[in-house]
């Protein structure tokens, strides 16, 4: 009786000390979200904010999702920001400038709703096809011509940026497609939140079970039922939370849903796919992986094509967002993309990360940044802060390797 | 009290522990001053952690139990190497510890470089260098750069830059591991020396020859206590060897029945250029052949052209090359790792942690890595068939450890080697290169790698081991290839190889008369 006690208590303890890492940020960011709520009267709290706060965190946690695969090959990409700056002017010009007068001329009995439907439709490819195009750009030459990252996507980060200047000519580009804007400023409807909320938690109780029973096929240790239910129980409940609040506004925003589907393809990608388990090992040992018979070459060259699609994605949110396409969009990114995964766990030395590690990165960020906000701080303050809270991100996480070796 | 004042470092009662493991238990060794002391164990003994220990890695009050110089105790702070060294203890590391593309002399007085209010006196500092090098009869120049040196030479510059900081007790951690049969021979003699100028030496080591030539007691350390100690000259291989793995050990090379079938690989006047060195030629017109159910052993000094030999084979090394390989008869042409493996051949890289693992990722993962496929759809990875297949795998190889799912880092060297097999293993080869597979690991690790040979062979798989190690060779190959300077010196059958024979066609004395091809 004591005997089996005890086993527990430890095989809890060592599980408490392998997760120690999800669990600093996960305590990180509830004292940040309780010094926030204490110093602005609980106004950071509210439903309102709390909707504002997890729209605002999307558009670098696209860029922080596809940055996970690129510092975990052990490259870097610094051009981002600017990439998604260059995306959102040209899918702005696209529909200001020259998508009006091309679609009138060739649709001229259609109605300004569908015509709508049909430019928001082409701006989206459009923007899919220009992160698509740096990353080809960027693949070939960092994963064939052989010029490190760092090089390739500094280049980049000013060749981006000047081809914002290109496209705006120095003015503020304002959109005005309703449809275009609801990619990042419209909500799920409350029922239809509801309804994804009960799929995600079907899904989810599905996958842990339908793994079990193939673990039992396979006549695998199980772990006890109870930890597996108890994982089930406490997800069920925060995706009900979750929903909750945010219908208590508006409902769910829709670049978040965006994000949270992104997400769950890029944690599939990652954990199940020959890519993922290869990008891993490339980060890990680049000659191992090689000499196992892997095309490292063409791994890189796939990671750095999907952090371009991912940018694609992020400008379309950000255009969204802003309505506009400006000569400062965004700038600065790439640095809170960066910070994002390495808060999330991601190696920069390469071989570890994961994408639910930079999303809670993103968040902690976009915490940091709307709660300075609301307490109206000011400027200076908030990028000093930002930046200290990157080094203490880093710190921890070097104080936390030290200890366990 | 007289009685300590003969041993310059007197271990005593030394316990250390780590969460979950006890690493070294009430380990006492006296060291007497002057002397030559070997502590030999099998990977996982303790050897290392002792090592930490008295080079002031570990802090005096993270251990219990005491270690007395010269009748005083030490108590080193945390991460107190520097502590060590003005105490006149130096370690020479089993990883060479010197800046790659710094020169000799740079390396030597890292840190303490002779210099007036902060500018470095480069000539004094390489004429100081060149009075080291001198002392110990060293050809090297105070200016190379370390990186266009050998790894024996390496070594010996480390030892320079010990004895230069006026070392008293010299420890030196698996100082042969990565040295020639010449270069082992000048630092036997670097050692005598020495000893002769009154350096105490703790020579830590698995390979048990080495330490009857040089030492003059041997302590034996095993799952971190103390077997015992003995004067070199009243011990005997075989009592050592016993004491190490707490057994008997009959026979250092199990007989293998095997029965050579037709040949499988055939190579014809390979030669590769190097792709790091302009105009140097690796591999010279070799050729030679591999039949199904053979272990071919390829013998030769280090830097003689035998894993570039077969790292060609294998399709990884480079790409200016002629001559053909033949695989079932058939010529194959193969340029990459991935092409070698889809023609069955197998390599197990010689530098395990550098070319073999990935170490922070699981067993698991490092075993699955190049037989993905295998375990693939059109998109997601079966992890159930993956789990199922490195499970039997493991079994088959009897990989110790708790779970699949744990680090590669947490394993022994022994159970690394055997992930590293086990990996190339999965894909089914036909032809198993091995280079240097029991490099640095344990006595009882190793004869389980060659039952494993056997086992294979028997099998019908063909193997080709590349090791330097010449018993190793003799005891397991069929037939022999030694390779001089990137040619091929000879192949030998096992009946006509011995010892000497391959050490003169290894060095190029004994070219000539016995080049007979088969």
């Amino acid at each position: 009786m004591l005997a089996t006690k005890t086993i527990s208590i430890t095989a809890v303890s060592k599980s408490i000390r392998t997760n120690i890492r999800t669990y600093t940020m996960i305590i990180a960011l509830a004292l940040i979200w309780l010094l926030f709520g204490s110093l602005t009267h609980w106004v950071f709290f509210e439903p309102r904010n709390l909707s504002n706060l997890f729209r605002q965190m999307t558009i670098v946690s696209f860029l922080a999702i596809g940055m996970v695969l690129v510092i975990t090959t052990g490259n870097i990409d610094l051009s981002v920001g600017s990439a998604t700056g260059l995306v959102s002017a040209v899918t702005a010009y696209l529909q200001v400038q020259i998508m009006p007068p091309i679609l009138h001329s060739l649709f001229p009995a259609m109605a300004a709703g569908p015509l709508g439907v049909l430019n928001t439709i082409i701006a989206i490819v459009t923007a899919l096809l220009v992160g698509l195009l740096i990353g080809l750009w960027q693949g070939t030459i960092i994963a064939f011509l052989k010029v490190p990252a760092f090089i390739v996507t500094l280049g980049g980060m000013l060749i981006f940026r000047g081809g914002v200047l290109a496209v705006t000519q120095g003015k503020t580009l304002t959109i005005y497609e309703d449809d275009f804007r609801l990619i990042a400023q419209g909500y799920v409807s409350d029922v239809a939140g509801w309804i994804v909320g009960a799929l995600v938690i079907v899904a989810f109780v599905y996958i842990v079970f339908r793994g079990r029973q193939q673990r039992k096929e396979f006549g695998f240790k199980l772990v006890p039922f109870y930890r597996d239910l108890l994982k089930a129980v406490v997800i069920s409940a925060l995706v009900v939370f979750f929903i909750f609040i945010m219908n208590s506004y508006r409902g769910i925003p829709n670049p978040v849903l965006l994000m949270a589907v992104v997400a769950v393809i890029f944690t599939y990608l990652a954990n199940n796919t020959k890519f993922g388990r290869y990008s891993y090992a490339l980060g890990g040992n680049k000659e191992a992986t090689r000499l196992s018979g892997i095309n490292i070459d063409r791994v890189v060259f796939t990671v750095f094509i999907l952090i371009g699609l991912l940018t694609g994605v992020s400008g379309i949110v950000l255009t969204g967002y802003v309505a506009a396409g400006t000569i400062g969009g965004g700038q600065n990114y790439e640095l809170d993309a960066i910070a994002a995964c390495v808060i999330g766990g991601t190696s920069l030395m390469g071989g570890q990360g994961t994408i639910i590690g930079a999303i809670v990165g993103s968040l902690i960020i976009a915490s940091l940044l709307n709660g300075m906000s609301v307490m109206n701080m000011d400027v200076f303050w908030q990028y000093i802060i930002r930046g200290l809270v990157i080094i203490a991100a880093v710190y921890i996480d070097v104080m936390s390797k030290r200890n366990r070796s | 009290m007289s009685e300590t004042n003969d041993f310059i470092l007197d271990i005593q009662h030394v316990t250390k522990e780590f969460p979950g493991v006890v690493a070294l238990t009430d380990v006492s060794i006296p060291v007497k001053k002057g002397t030559i002391h070997g502590i030999c164990g099998e990977n996982g003994a303790g050897k290392s952690t002792l090592m930490k220990i008295l080079a002031g890695v570990y802090p005096f009050d993270s251990f219990q139990g005491r270690i007395l110089y010269n009748g005083e105790e030490l108590r080193f702070e945390r991460d107190s190497i520097r502590q060590a060294i003005e105490k006149g203890i130096a370690i020479v590391y089993q990883e060479l510890a010197l800046i790659p593309l710094m020169t000799v002399g740079e390396n030597i007085y890292l840190g303490r470089e002779p210099s007036t209010s902060g500018i470095i006196n480069w000539n004094k500092l390489y004429h100081e260098t060149q009075g080291v090098l001198d002392e110990y009869h060293l050809s090297i120049s105070p200016t190379a750069v370390v990186t266009n040196l050998g790894v024996g030479q390496q070594q010996i510059v480390e030892i320079a830059k010990a004895l230069s900081e006026s070392a008293k007790v010299l420890i030196l951690d698996e100082p042969t591991s990565a040295l020639t049969e010449a270069e082992v021979e000048i630092l036997m003699g670097i050692l005598a020396h020495l000893k002769e100028r009154g350096v105490t030496c703790i020579y830590i080591s698995h390979k048990v020859e080495e330490f009857f030539r040089i030492t003059d007691s041997i302590t034996v350390l095993r799952d971190g206590g103390v077997v015992g100690t003995l004067a070199t000259k009243e011990a005997s291989y075989e009592r050592i060897i016993s004491m190490m793995v707490g057994r008997e050990m009959r026979e250092r090379f199990p007989i293998g029945n095997r029965k050579p079938g037709e040949v499988i690989l055939e190579v014809r006047n390979l030669s590769v250029d190097s792709p790091y060195q302009a105009g140097k030629r690796s591999v010279k017109d070799v050729s030679f052949s591999v039949r199904k159910g053979e272990i071919l052993g390829i013998a030769g000094l280090m830097g003689s052209g035998r894993s570039e030999l077969v790292t060609t084979i294998f399709g990884e090394y480079g790409q200016n090359r002629s001559g053909e390989i033949l695989f079932e008869g058939a010529p194959v042409v193969i340029d990459s790792a991935r092409e070698a493996m889809e023609n069955g051949i197998s390599l197990v890289p010689e530098d395990r942690k550098r070319m073999g693992l990935v170490v922070d990722q699981s067993i698991l993962k490092n075993m699955s890595l190049p037989n993905l496929e295998r375990f693939s759809g059109f998109l997601s990875i079966n992890r159930n068939a993956e789990l199922n297949a490195c499970e039997s795998m493991a079994t088959y190889l009897a990989i110790k450890t708790p779970s699949l799912l744990a680090l590669v880092n947490s394993l022994s060297g022994g159970n690394q080697q055997k992930v590293v097999i086990a990996k190339w293993l999965m894909s089914e080869p036909k032809v198993l290169i091995l280079d240097e597979p029991t490099r640095g690991i344990d006595v009882g690790a190793k004869f389980e790698i060659y039952k494993l040979m056997n086992k294979l062979a028997e099998e019908g798989v063909a193997i080709v081991l590349v090791s330097s190690e010449l018993p190793e060779i003799l005891g397991m190959s069929d037939r022999i290839l030694v390779m001089h300077e990137g040619e091929c010196a000879g192949i030998v059958d096992r009946s006509d190889a011995t010892q000497e024979k391959l050490m003169a066609m290894a060095t190029g004395l004994l070219a000539a008369a016995t080049s007979e091809v088969k």
